[in-house]
């Protein structure tokens, strides 16, 4: 493919550009096994922490500065608003991403193994205007930081 | 703040209008047009490089734009490419292929919309692709959105960096295609009254609720797009059509005269700003 | 279409970096279909899992809150120029696909 050759390409410092990751490298779950247990009560819960509970066990998490949120202040578009999470803390174990505001909160859970880069991005979906809340699991703690996400109605149809 | 920009938005306005709009459609020449459409955005967004412009809205709104280069970083039009390159290679029931039509390169975005003298009428990309189509007996594709918009992307993606270079040559009948387009441009229409000049023009950096109205010129130039809101790809023809509803005004049909003839003005004011289709919008 | 997963693999240094576009509608069940008027059911991918040299790597759990054609990408250690990078979802409604790609 020619895909290669004719992607856009912006100056550093945009958004995205230094994205991601999160992953790594050594087996703590088969997949398999992860994937029996999709954690319906967590993505049906009203709330962040019925939801909080449900994923990390808890839902107490102490505010942490370690931990970055990327999102635009003002969602162009409420159906894709772009979100990377990010943190150096270590010994990190999982990443929930939660929409304060969503009907129900839980967006998405990252599994991480040992070694991995707690780095993830994603799009989201945000029904309004809310805080984009990011849970970090490390040495069996939980850490958080929020960000608040405008989202309004756009007058060409947005 | 509110005040000034609407004051200084008048003024220009009313100069762009009286030169562009007031006066017959048939009163100015191409190039007149050209100078004082270019002359308008320059002092409207003063700085802003004239590629920079094909890049919609994102050009003046800085808090879209990261929001949009962090969509680019990895776009949802890319398998649309890749589908429409399948197309591209996939011969028709006849053996023949869509190079038969255009030629070996895929990369044909420049050679379009442009003014066919023996059909006497303006060809647009979207329109010789059907026509291929049934000249070789194919079936023709739906022209909002779907496939030709997949083939649309594959061929404008293998064009990026092409300059848009629509001429209107020295023939009445093109003239006045031209001028149908402009005067199309400048019409006020709908229950709300608007001209595609009235927002895109005159109103260009200014809000619509909360959307930024994206300036006229370099329209032409990303399509076709990934639209958010419509989570798929689609055509230029589309989005006029779209807009002309939102001003609650009778669409026309998509590759209709009437927005070949848009589509041929629109193109031509953004002379020498690069194709860079497809692209991502909200 | 041929995948539904198109993934780039990146190595530098010790990391590598992985971005993944997938097509899927990505349907909550709570959006109502503008001309029926009835509600779309629920379509959408609940798990993703990354391999790399047949090692997960990470395991996501995703909800309908997910934008339609998902994005995703994460990095990590311990991997090599050539290695394969294996993306694979499911979604609740049965379906999966999955897709591998060399790091580059």
């Amino acid at each position: 493919m020619t895909m290669n050759t004719k992607r856009r390409v912006f100056l550093k410092g945009s958004m995205a550009a230094g994205s991601v990751g999160v992953a790594i490298g050594a087996g703590l779950l088969a997949p398999q096994a992860v994937i029996a247990a999709w954690n319906e009560k967590a993505f049906q819960a009203k709330s962040v922490d019925d939801a909080l509970t449900a994923t990390m066990g808890a839902a107490a998490n102490t505010a942490s500065d370690a931990i970055k949120i990327k999102a635009p202040d003002i969602a162009e578009n409420g159906a894709v608003v772009p979100v990377s999470v990010s943190t150096d803390m270590s010994g990190v174990e999982s990443i929930a991403l939660l929409a304060e505001g969503n009907n129900t909160p839980l967006v998405a859970t990252f599994m991480l193994g040992a070694g991995a880069i707690p780095d993830v991005s994603t799009r989201i979906k945000m029904g309004k205007t809310s805080d984009v809340i990011a849970v970090v699991k490390a040495g069996g703690k939980l850490h958080s930081a929020r960000k608040s996400v405008k989202v309004t109605i756009g007058g060409c149809g947005g | 703040m509110k005040m000034t920009q609407l004051a200084l938005t008048a003024i220009c306005a009313i100069s762009a209008t009286v030169v562009m709009a007031d006066k017959k459609a048939t009163d100015t020449s191409p190039a007149e047009d050209l100078k004082v459409y270019r002359d308008y955005f320059n002092k409207r967004f003063p700085g802003i490089p004239l590629n920079e412009f094909g890049n919609g809205v994102y050009a003046i709104d800085k808090v879209s734009r990261d929001s949009w280069e962090a969509i680019e970083e990895f776009p949802p039009y890319e398998p649309m490419i890749e589908a429409g390159e399948a197309m591209w290679n996939k011969p028709f029931a006849n053996g023949k292929s869509f190079a038969s039509c255009f030629g070996n390169s895929p990369a044909q975005r420049k050679n379009y919309p442009h003014w066919d003298a023996k059909r006497k009428m303006v060809v647009t990309m979207e329109l010789a692709i059907n026509d291929c189509l049934e000249a070789n007996g194919e079936k023709p594709l739906g022209y909002n959105k779907g496939k030709i918009a997949d083939l649309a992307a594959y061929m404008a993606y293998q064009s990026r960096g092409q300059k848009i270079d629509v001429q209107i040559p020295n023939d009445p009948d093109a003239l006045a295609a031209y001028n149908d387009g402009k005067a199309f441009y400048f019409a006020r229409r709908g229950q709300l009254n608007f001209s595609c000049a009235s927002c895109h023009m005159e109103s260009a950096g200014m809000h619509v609720r909360t959307d930024t109205l994206s300036p006229a010129l370099g329209h032409a130039s990303g399509w076709p797009v990934y639209r958010s809101k419509w989570g798929e790809l689609g055509t230029l023809h589309r989005r006029f059509g779209g807009c002309n509803e939102q001003v609650r005004a009778k669409k026309f049909k998509p590759q209709g005269k009437e927005y070949r003839n848009l589509e041929y003005f629109l193109a031509h004011m953004s002379n020498g700003i690069e194709y860079n289709g497809p692209s991502s919008r909200k | 279409m041929a995948n539904s997963i198109k993934i780039r693999a990146k190595i530098k240094g010790d990391t590598t970096e992985v971005k993944c576009l997938m097509t899927h509608p990505m349907e909550t069940g709570l959006r109502k279909d503008s001309k029926t008027g009835k509600l779309v059911p629920a379509h959408f991918i609940n798990e993703v899992i990354a391999e790399a040299g047949g090692k997960p790597v990470m395991t996501a759990e995703w909800s309908g809150g997910i934008s339609k054609n998902p994005y995703l990408s994460f990095s990590f250690t311990g991997a090599a120029k050539g290695d394969e990078v294996k993306i694979t979802w499911k979604d609740n409604q049965g379906g999966s696909d999955s897709e591998t790609a060399k790091i580059s």
